[in-house]
């Protein structure tokens, strides 16, 4: 694999690299001319990467062209998922949620600033099991997925599903998954049908730091990097993998590396700036939509445990602290009060709304009817009249 | 008519379904370029060019998945297994991906797939490269089952299987790829999921078998015919929906039941019709219902062990003529 | 508003939380987010945040308490806000807790009926068993348990042609009855149904015998009677009896008990029986034997020596015998076992005793002296280890000092169940007895 492909920025992303499959199809050609000799040895084999780093604080709203109504709809946009993922937490200390619920409380910036890089209802994502974020930021409706949660006809999966299943089909949110990395292969396998279909469209995989140790993640990068596929794995690094920190869990801690066997440009971007986020992912958009398969490595931080049991007792509280202090939200309320885009108050009003809303989805779930009983039997198959055994 | 190889009938299914809808592609280990590991794609690749006869690495779990992905967004993907014993490495993918997300979506997805490749023992490869899948796979709610015996029976299951909106899992055999059969050939022909096939009628016993074992079916048919005896023979066809129905009115009449099952027997699909045959049918019942099934350990090498391990049909012919009390 | 601060649910299996300590004051300004205490679940210590900013009002949970999930911890509001509503509300978790009550009281009523149903259950399955049982005699098919083999099917065709399948002679594996055979019985039935049917009819006044009808009155198996017998088979089969008689001198028993009734009738007490008398004196001498006053329990692989002395008394009632308790006799005077036996055996015979009553005897006694009888042998009466059958005193000539005088006697047989007692330990503890009864003014000691 040529070495410089692994710079992400667009215009390394080679056009001689990049195939339609109406043109080649996916196979390489069985007895290439050009190959090596892999038995011809040279003298020493050298594996020289870089990694494009997007660190928080560089980047300017004007850079990544957002208007002021646009940030102000992202800041929107973060505090739902803060105010939603709050109550969530709330209600199932209330038992109006129960099994696991995970939340994404500090992680914002990422499916915010992600979104920002792909056309909701075109382009595709997909994710793990800590999906509440993401299905709000891509504009999923808040009732229908608070009354997921409250195991409710009206939830986005109908109930059937709860809080690590959220999908939308009209938006492409092709689901939260709850195994860990095994809905990887899942979405290399929607980038490939994108491909196929020559529509345009790219898939977002989004997975965990945790999910890296799994062998799906390897099998799904190689098929990517083989049949050069339109998809963006996004590692959401949140240090821990339910209670293992990364450092306890990988041999190597930069997990960008991954992206190296598999011919896939990587990069690093904090987490807790979305700015740096949408940037970094607008630029693996642009080459995934050049079916440039490529790896973001998003370093963020989980403020809660693993789920709703866990009191986290493996990290200390001064680091919780400290992650805190550099919250994404908070970082966005300066930027717009420093740069005099916005004012205390109407953010104030904002964060008003928003908790109006969430509080507005509670009440809504909990005048949601449960599931028909009869219901069980639906959705298991296409085929109507499948006859089930009694 | 015409005369095929079940490996012929399994590719003119997926050829004239691959012509009729461009959103149908072949993808596996070696179903390209190396027409096959078992030649049914053979020339699939120079008909329809590499976009939709595609080659993987060895990675199941990796190219099952891709191929769950496709289907989700759109696509009507064949996954080829060399043979099914490799599937577990991508179990997950079926158990928890394909058969599932449906369901815990809601019904906004569907999975119009099908995995197909040669199921059971294949002869002397010992424990890992002989096992019967069915009561696995026929066990998780979500999946259908399709187990052809014939090569017509192939390419009509296969068709319909391709065309079926929900995911298939398509068990074909090493052993029979070289079966030659008549095949119809009527255009675009079908033959429903679900559905099970009375392959003679009788009234003395009846034989239920798929696969490799329905032609024990048919030789221990043909031995009671010797004796004087009528067995009715029913192939089920597929697995899951199984066509109890079909099995329950021919109880009815006979009184009496053997099951052919290459699978070892604990909670097998052989467990699965004794067990319906008595809820529905106990009434009916002159004779426990008996089956003849692979042994309950793992396949072993030695030619003699291997024979042994198999259902054989000498011991089909005394199970039958045990529960008809001769 | 006021805001009610409840107990989470912290954890999936969690059912109550312990408030291990308060980390906010009343009267502290909170904002959503703070932690304001901590609670132990079933799983981990974990912090218990608000939601809602406020300042605490009160603590209502002291700290180590443990708290139902929901119930009231604390309260969230403005500073002198009126929070009277809220406890008040929550006091109504007490109204909470008495509406479960009623619910629990609602939901007794299905209980019983489930236990009259499940009472139903048992005469079905009596049924199913006197089915199986009047199939028995002379087949060839049926087991030892007498249930008959035969196939589903060649039940549904004779009994759909009224065929006795127990006449029916199987031809499957194991004498099993298949197909073929009721076939073939129908075949018989319908070449001769002359000779069949109607001699059957005829032949009964000829040859009638003790199983016609007629000849007989059927009296359902009570509860009570199915109960005996099976606790006395059981006892009678497992516990291998031996017996032990001895002749017993009444003569001062009689005087005693004259000398004292006197006395109870210028008191106006209750009688004393001459079974009273035996019953204490058993009590008495059971003390100084614990090996007879004890019980062989197989399954705890243990014998059982108890430390106090529960006499069982056999009543004879209408339906058939029960064994009210007199608890710790020897620890009682005449007197109060005098009244404790009327009073239980009156009530046995109205069977008004409660379970429990009849339950816990240590041995047992049973006196069939009124019936005139001299001598018997009782089945022990489990778990027991001996039971003491009791005959009447009979005027006999004795001898005494070489000269022949009229006596008084009186017999008793011990069984034992010689797991436990052996031969002398039995025999050692009638010794004791027989001391007590000839010189009964010990009993008084």
């Amino acid at each position: 694999m040529a070495s410089n492909s692994q710079n992400p920025s667009t215009d390394a992303a080679k056009d001689d690299a990049t195939t339609t499959a109406e043109e080649e199809g996916f196979n390489k050609p069985q007895n290439e001319e050009a190959r090596p000799d892999p038995l011809d040895l040279p003298d020493t084999l050298e594996l020289e990467e870089t990694f494009k780093v997007y660190r928080g604080g560089t980047i300017s709203h004007e850079e990544l062209d957002f208007d002021t109504e646009k940030l102000l709809e992202m800041y929107r946009n973060m505090l739902l998922q803060r105010r939603f993922e709050e109550r969530s937490l709330q209600m199932y200390r209330k038992q109006k949620i129960s099994g696991f619920l995970h939340l994404y409380i500090g992680q914002e910036a990422v499916s915010t600033g992600s979104v920002q890089s792909i056309n909701i209802g075109e382009d595709s994502v997909i994710t793990a099991y800590r999906d509440h974020g993401i299905a709000l930021a891509m504009g999923m409706d808040t009732n229908a997925c608070m009354a997921e949660l409250f195991g409710k006809k009206d939830g986005c999966s109908k109930g059937k599903g709860g809080s690590m299943h959220f999908f939308d089909r009209e938006k492409r949110m092709f689901g939260g998954h709850g195994i860990v990395g095994q809905h990887i292969p899942v979405g290399v396998g929607i980038a490939f049908a994108h491909k196929y279909k020559q529509d345009g469209g790219v898939c977002l995989t989004f997975l965990g730091d945790g999910a890296v140790g799994q062998g799906a993640l390897h099998e799904a990068s190689n098929l990517a990097g083989l049949y050069d596929l339109p998809v963006v794995l996004v590692i959401e690094n949140n240090q821990y993998a339910m209670g293992t920190a990364v450092h306890r869990a990988f041999a190597d801690t930069d997990l960008c590396k991954q992206a190296v066997p598999y011919g896939m440009p990587a990069s690093v971007v904090d987490g807790m700036d979305v700015f740096s986020v949408t940037k970094a992912m607008r630029e693996h958009v642009e080459m995934a939509r050049n079916n440039q398969p490529s790896l973001v490595e998003i370093r963020t931080y989980r403020y809660q445990g693993h789920s709703v049991s866990d009191p986290a007792n493996y990290r200390t509280k001064d680091e919780l602290e400290k992650k805190k202090s550099e919250d994404a939200i908070i970082r966005l309320k300066s930027y717009l009060i420093d740069n005099d885009l916005s004012s205390n108050d109407e953010l104030d009003e904002i964060d008003e709304e928003v908790k109006q809303e969430v509080l507005d989805a509670i009440e809504f779930s909990d005048n949601s009817p449960l599931p028909d009983l009869e219901a069980i039997y639906d959705d298991v198959y296409v085929q109507e009249d499948y006859p089930f055994l009694a | 008519m015409a005369e095929l190889q079940f490996r012929e009938a399994i590719r003119a299914a997926m050829t004239e379904e691959m012509e009729r809808d461009e959103d149908i592609f072949l993808i596996g280990e070696e179903v390209a370029e190396y027409d096959g590991a078992y030649k049914v794609s053979q020339g699939m690749l120079d008909q329809f060019g590499p976009k939709r006869v595609i080659d993987t690495p060895i990675s199941e779990n990796g190219f099952a998945g891709l191929g769950i992905g496709a289907a989700m967004n759109g696509l009507r993907p064949i996954v080829e297994f060399m043979t099914f014993n490799f599937s577990f490495v991508a179990f997950d993918q079926l158990l928890n991906n394909v058969a599932k997300i449906r369901y815990m979506s809601g019904g906004q997805f569907s999975f119009p797939i099908v995995f197909r490749g040669p199921n059971g023992a294949a002869g002397q490869l010992a424990a890992t490269h002989n096992t019967s899948v069915e009561s696995f796979y026929a066990h998780i709610p979500g999946l259908k089952v399709v187990s052809p015996s014939t090569p017509e029976d192939g390419k009509g299951l296969l068709k319909a299987a391709i065309r079926d909106d929900d995911p298939v899992v398509f068990l074909e055999s090493e052993r029979m790829y070289g079966l030659k059969g008549e095949v119809s050939d009527e255009d675009d022909f079908i033959l429903p999921l679900g559905k099970a096939h009375i392959v003679q009628e009788g009234d003395a016993v009846t034989i239920v078998a798929n696969g490799k074992d329905y032609y024990i079916a048919l030789e221990v048919a043909d031995r009671l015919s010797e004796d004087g005896y009528q067995a009715e023979v029913i192939d089920p066809r597929t697995i899951r929906p199984m066509d109890f129905d079909t099995i329950i009115e021919s109880i009815k009449k006979t009184n009496r039941c053997v099951v052919i099952d290459e699978s070892n027997p604990f909670a097998s699909i052989s467990s699965e019709i004794a067990f319906q045959i008595q809820e529905r049918a106990f009434d009916y019942l002159d004779a426990p219902v008996k089956r003849v099934t692979a042994k309950d350990v793992p396949a072993p090498y030695a030619k003699n062990l291997m024979d042994y391990y198999m259902p054989q049909a000498d011991d089909a012919y005394e199970a039958c003529r045990q529960v008809m009390y001769v | 508003m006021a805001i009610p601060v409840d107990m989470p649910k912290l954890s999936d299996t969690m059912e109550e939380g312990v408030l291990v300590a308060w980390l906010a004051d009343e009267g502290d300004e909170l904002s959503a987010g703070d932690v304001i205490a901590q609670v132990e679940t079933d799983k981990a210590t974990m912090d218990l945040e608000v939601f809602d900013d406020g300042v605490l009002l009160k603590k209502v949970v002291e700290e180590g308490e443990a708290v139902d999930i929901g119930a009231l911890i604390a309260v969230l509001g403005e500073e002198g806000e009126d929070i009277s509503d809220i406890l008040a509300e929550f006091g109504e978790g007490d109204s909470d807790g008495k509406a479960e009550a009623q619910e629990a009281e609602d939901e007794e009523p299905e209980a019983e009926e489930a236990d009259v149903g499940g009472d139903g259950a048992p005469e079905d399955a009596e049924v199913v068993a006197s089915e199986t049982e009047d199939a028995t005699p002379g087949t060839v098919a049926a087991d030892d348990n007498g249930r008959i083999k035969a196939s589903p099917l060649a039940r549904r065709i004779a009994s759909e042609n009224e065929l006795d399948i127990a006449q029916i002679d199987g031809s499957g594996p194991h004498g099993r009855i298949i197909k073929r055979d009721v076939e073939a019985a129908l075949e018989d039935r319908d070449a001769a149904p002359a000779e069949r049917k109607a001699p059957a009819k005829e032949r009964r006044a000829d040859v009638a015998t003790i199983e016609d009808e007629e000849f007989y009155e059927a009296i359902p198996l009570s509860q009570m009677r199915k109960t005996i017998a099976r606790r006395l088979a059981e006892s009678k089969y497992t516990a291998p009896h031996f017996y032990l008689t001895i002749d017993v001198d009444m003569e001062r028993v009689v005087s005693f008990r004259k000398k004292i009734n006197e006395l109870a009738e210028e008191q106006e007490r209750a009688k004393i029986s001459f079974n009273d008398i035996i019953t204490k004196a058993c009590a008495v001498a059971l003390r100084e034997h614990p090996e007879v006053n004890s019980a062989y329990l197989e399954k705890e692989g243990e014998i059982r020596h108890y430390k106090q002395v529960h006499i069982g008394v056999a009543v004879a009632i209408d339906e058939g015998l029960v064994t009210p308790v007199i608890r710790n006799a020897d620890r009682k005077g005449l007197a109060t076992i005098a009244e404790e036996t009327r009073e239980l055996a009156g009530r046995a015979r109205d069977r008004k005793l409660a379970p429990e009553e009849m339950e816990g005897s240590t041995f047992t006694t049973s006196n069939l002296g009124m019936f005139g009888i001299e001598e018997f042998t009782a089945i022990i009466n489990p778990p027991s280890a001996c039971i003491l059958a009791i005959g009447a005193i009979r005027d006999e000539p004795v001898v005494q000092d070489g000269e022949i005088v009229p006596g008084k006697r009186m017999k008793v047989t011990l069984s034992c169940d010689h797991r436990v007692v052996d031969g002398a330990v039995g025999s050692g503890f009638l010794s004791t007895l027989r001391s007590f009864l000839e010189d009964p003014m010990n009993l008084l000691l």
